[in-house]
Formats: structure tokens, C-alpha cells, sequence
């Protein structure tokens, strides 16, 4: 699973300034179609044990998932998976022999557990996708500061690992607890700044489907994707899975620490969605996803044969649970072609569809795609807003020229 | 591979296991971007690279004023980024000047 080398990217890349020492860095990455502009941003090569990746910041590493990845397969490939890290302190070695797990606060019995101990648990694997609470950002309007995320900060993989429930029990969780807190080898660039910690209610914590995974689609995680060990919440957004994860607190009180208190908030309504400057809005810690679908195999602006079935091929993602029905439209929405769903690899992970869609007289035409999940929800047809950018999930709609 | 799916879970019998048992490390590209010239531009970059790359700034929206205000303010109030009240006025002239819209 080694990223192509710089010498064969250039190789690739033909004869021009081949010798040169310049960053493994295309010109060519994706010029995002964001609102007011400045989408564009380069392909990087040069990040260890990942592939080509748009670039949305060098330190610390925040990669992004060139979209037509995801047309390759239901998971994403370990090089290909994004990276989104808050502080730049991060181990750029990690020794897994002396590694430890620490479990501590209200628990009977502290653990300190290695790998190995960890191994001793049993085995579970479970398919999921891992999305950034703000993927997507880039599109919404009015813009909001922070990660520009296009579609691409999210991937779906299996994960192997040991339920968090057993290594709790093993600890011994105190009536009293109220939280379990996780926080990983990451640190703050300055000594006074919040480290990154994440916590879930007991209960939460205590879900079979929580894991603590040590595998990522059958092999070791990659180090900017948690080596040694992550927070697998299958459901919920990424910020919950604590990558390198290293300490696991049990509180009495619930947390209040900044990343829980203050950031990561959505509001309390209806596809977390408000106005801008909207007053009085309850404020809640972002949680469980909501359903997506995507096209895979067209671009925008894509030349299509008119008059004629078009094949369509995508994938979808019921939020915190299975995906029931994806629809295709080929007019923007106004008739809906049902999808046909593709192998169910479990009700976290993306679920692949297809369609023949038939295409209408020669022209621009808008395709739209939407998913409802075993819940009963479906997409909506106008864009939430709030004001950190975050649970995008409008339908989505690609414009092709019909030809 | 014998497998139970209980719930979109899996129950994994005996299998190869993907022991993360070797150690790893990794070497970090150089930052690929710059601040680009404009006022104050050494002060930017005196004091905005301390804990991220130029293109965490370079890659947002055109800001105006007042949102270059606010998150100046946050850097240092949050994150604790070490910036006196002058230096901050200088910053947020050359965002306003360089990133924010016509
Ligand atoms: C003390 C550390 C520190 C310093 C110094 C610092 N920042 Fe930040 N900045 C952060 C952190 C942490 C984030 C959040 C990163 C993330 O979420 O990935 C951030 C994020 C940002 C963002 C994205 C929007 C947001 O609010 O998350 C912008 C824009 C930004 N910084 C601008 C600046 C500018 C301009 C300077 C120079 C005045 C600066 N920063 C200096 C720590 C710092």
C-alpha cells in the first residue's frame, strides 16, 4: 500500500522540469465550484502512505479524497482516505510496543493496556464511514471560516477492532460516570492551547457498533489516519473518532472542556438548519449523519448522449443507518427514477447504486440524485445553513450537456 | 473466514490477524504555501504560522473586515496564539487589504 513515488508521479508527469526539485504538487487538482470562489486546490503526493489527495492544507494535514475515488469502490482505499488533524504536534513515530491505552477517572480499576492486551479482547469488524461534521462546507452561502472542504471529507471502510463496551466493563465504569472522554497523541502547538478531546455519553460508549480499531480495511491504519489505534462511532461524525487514541477519561460531570462545550455545535432544529444571524437558537454537540448520495461516474459539465438510456453509478450513506432508497432524476428533480441498490455491506457503511436513466433532447440538463434511509428521511431539496458549516446533506445535483 | 452479522456488526472467527504490531513513522512534507506580498505581510507571517500552514488562511472565502477581526480574535483568545493588540491591528490590515471581498 505504498503512495506513488514522487520519481514515478514525475515520470508520469512526461519530460517537463522532470529534474527539477519541485513539491510533489499537480497543478491540476479541482477547482471547486464554492460560492465567491477561490476553490481551486492542488494535488499533493508527498504525504506518507497516501496517494494523489487534493490539498486543502499542508500542517497540520488536512487531505481530501479526489472525488472520482469514490467511483472505484464501496471502500476506500487506506491511501486514499482523508486526513483531518486540528493541532500540529503529532507523532510522526509511534512505537507499538510501548504503546499504551490508558483508561482512568471513574472506573474501579485503572488499565494501561498495550496492543497486545488489547488484542485479548475479541474481535469484531464492522463497516463504516467516517465523515468530517464539516464536509462539504465550501458550498454553503453565506461562507463560513474553516476547513473548505469540497464532497471529499468523508470515506467509508471496514474496521477491525475491539468493542469499547468490553474494554469499559474490564475497567469497571463507575455508577456515577456520566461521560467517557477520548483524546489521542496529538498535542497544541503552544502548551496553554485546548487539547483535542471528544467525549460520548456512557450509553453511547457502550453501543456494540463503538469500536476501538486497530485495522482499516484489513490492514495497519495509516499514521495520519490514527496508527495505532482509533475511535470507530459508526453513525456519527468524524469529530467523534479520536484518532492514535491514547486516553480514555470516565468524567462524573458532563464535559466541558472546548471541543464539546463551544466548537462542533449544531443547532438544535431540523436538519441542523437556521438563518444567519438567527438569535436564540438551542445550541446541541453535532452527533449522529444524515443521509447523502452522490453521483460517482459524471463530473459536471459532463457530455452525455441524448435521446438515450444513460448509465448512472454512485454511492449513498443512510446517516446512522441503512440506506432504503436512492432515487435518480434526470430533469433536476422534478421525476424520480428509483436507483438499484447495490451489495448491503451493513447499515454504517456506503452502499453502491445504479441506474439507466433516459436522457432527454440534446441540451443542458440538471441529473439529481437523493437517498432515503431505513428511517423514513430523505434528503432535502434546499441547502441547511448554520453558522460552522455543518451536516450538508442537500440533494445533490450535477449539470451535463447532453449531446 | 466464518462471520456472524449480527445487527451490521460482524463477529470475525479465525482469520489472519491485521496486527498493527510494527512500529511506524513518517516524514511530513514542507508547507507548499506562502503568504503572498501585501501590508504588513512580514507580520503575517511572523504570527499566523506558528500552528497551521499559510493555506489555512490563503484557502478561505474573500472575508470582510470584521470576520478577519473576529477570527484574529479567536486565534488569540482559543487557541492562545501569542499576539500583542498592535500586531493584530497590522494582521487584520492585510487581510482585509489581500482576502476580503471588493
Ligand atoms: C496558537 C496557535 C495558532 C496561531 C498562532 C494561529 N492559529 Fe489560526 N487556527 C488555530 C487552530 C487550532 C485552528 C483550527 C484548526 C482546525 O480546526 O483544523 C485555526 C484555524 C484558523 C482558521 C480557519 C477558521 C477557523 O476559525 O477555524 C483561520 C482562517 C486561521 N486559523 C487564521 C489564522 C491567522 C490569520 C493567524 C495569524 C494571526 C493564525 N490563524 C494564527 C491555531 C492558531
Amino acid at each position: 500500500m505504498s503512495a506513488p513515488s514522487r520519481r514515478a508521479m514525475l515520470a508520469q508527469a512526461g519530460s517537463v522540469l522532470a529534474l527539477s526539485a519541485a513539491p510533489a504538487i499537480a497543478a491540476t487538482g479541482p477547482d471547486f465550484p464554492f460560492p465567491g470562489g477561490n476553490g481551486a486546490r492542488p494535488l499533493a503526493s508527498d504525504f506518507p502512505q497516501k496517494g494523489a489527495m487534493v490539498l486543502q492544507r499542508s500542517r497540520p494535514p488536512l487531505l481530501e479524497t479526489p472525488f472520482t475515488d469514490f467511483d472505484s469502490s464501496v471502500f476506500t482505499p487506506n491511501d486514499k482516505f482523508f486526513v483531518r488533524w486540528h493541532w500540529s504536534v503529532i507523532p510522526t513515530e509511534v512505537n507499538a510496543d510501548s504503546f499504551r491505552l490508558k483508561v482512568h477517572g471513574q472506573v474501579d480499576r485503572e488499565l494501561s493496556l498495550s496492543i497486545s492486551d488489547l488484542m485479548k479482547f475479541k474481535r469484531v469488524e464492522i463497516a463504516a464511514v467516517n465523515q468530517c461534521s464539516g464536509n462539504s462546507r465550501g458550498f454553503f452561502e453565506p461562507r463560513i471560516p474553516g476547513a473548505q472542504w469540497g464532497n471529499g471529507g468523508m470515506g467509508n471502510a471496514r474496521w477491525t477492532g475491539v468493542r469499547l463496551s468490553e474494554v469499559l466493563d474490564k475497567a469497571g465504569v463507575k455508577s456515577g460516570a456520566m461521560a467517557a472522554r477520548f483524546s489521542g497523541l496529538d498535542e497544541p502547538a503552544v502548551s496553554d492551547g485546548p487539547r483535542f478531546k471528544k467525549s460520548l455519553s456512557i450509553e453511547r460508549a457502550r453501543r456494540p457498533e463503538v469500536i476501538i480499531a486497530y485495522a482499516m480495511n484489513g490492514k495497519k491504519l495509516p499514521l495520519l489516519n490514527g496508527y495505532p489505534i482509533r475511535l470507530i462511532v459508526p453513525g456519527w461524525y468524524s469529530t467523534y473518532w479520536i484518532k492514535m487514541l491514547s486516553d480514555i477519561e470516565l468524567l462524573d460531570a458532563p464535559d466541558d472542556n472546548y471541543w464539546m462545550k463551544t466548537a462542533y455545535l449544531i443547532p438544535d432544529t431540523s436538519h441542523a438548519d437556521m438563518k444567519p444571524g438567527q438569535t436564540g437558537v438551542t445550541m446541541v454537540p453535532i452527533n449522529r449523519m444524515v443521509p447523502r448520495s452522490f453521483i460517482t461516474n459524471l463530473g459536471a459539465g459532463a457530455r452525455v448522449k441524448a435521446n438515450a438510456p444513460a448509465k448512472l453509478r454512485g454511492m449513498a450513506m443512510g446517516g446512522d443507518c441503512g440506506v432504503a432508497k436512492v432515487e435518480v432524476s434526470g430533469d433536476g428533480g422534478q421525476n424520480w427514477h428509483d436507483a438499484k441498490l447495490g451489495h448491503d455491506e451493513g447499515p454504517y457503511s456506503f452502499r453502491q447504486w445504479t441506474a439507466a436513466l433516459t436522457m432527454g433532447p440534446p441540451g443542458e440538463a440538471s441529473l439529481a440524485v437523493r437517498c432515503t434511509n431505513t428511517i423514513g428521511e430523505t434528503q432535502p431539496d434546499t441547502p441547511n445553513w448554520n453558522p460552522s458549516g455543518f451536516m450538508r446533506n442537500v440533494v445533490e445535483r450535477l449539470s451535463v450537456t447532453l449531446v | 473466514m466464518k462471520a456472524i452479522a449480527i445487527a451490521g456488526y460482524v463477529l470475525l472467527g479465525l482469520m489472519a490477524l491485521p496486527v498493527p504490531a510494527i512500529s511506524q513513522a513518517m516524514d511530513l512534507p514542507p508547507d507548499a504555501a506562502v503568504f503572498p506580498d501585501g501590508p504588513n505581510v512580514k507580520t503575517v507571517t511572523q504570527n499566523c504560522l506558528a500552528c497551521h500552514s499559510a493555506d489555512m488562511v490563503l484557502d478561505q472565502p474573500l472575508l470582510p473586515r470584521a470576520t478577519w477581526t473576529a477570527e484574529i480574535t479567536k486565534m488569540r483568545n482559543v487557541y492562545k496564539a501569542p499576539i500583542g493588540d498592535a500586531d493584530a491591528a497590522l494582521i487584520v490590515d492585510y487581510l482585509a487589504a489581500t482576502h476580503a471581498p471588493p
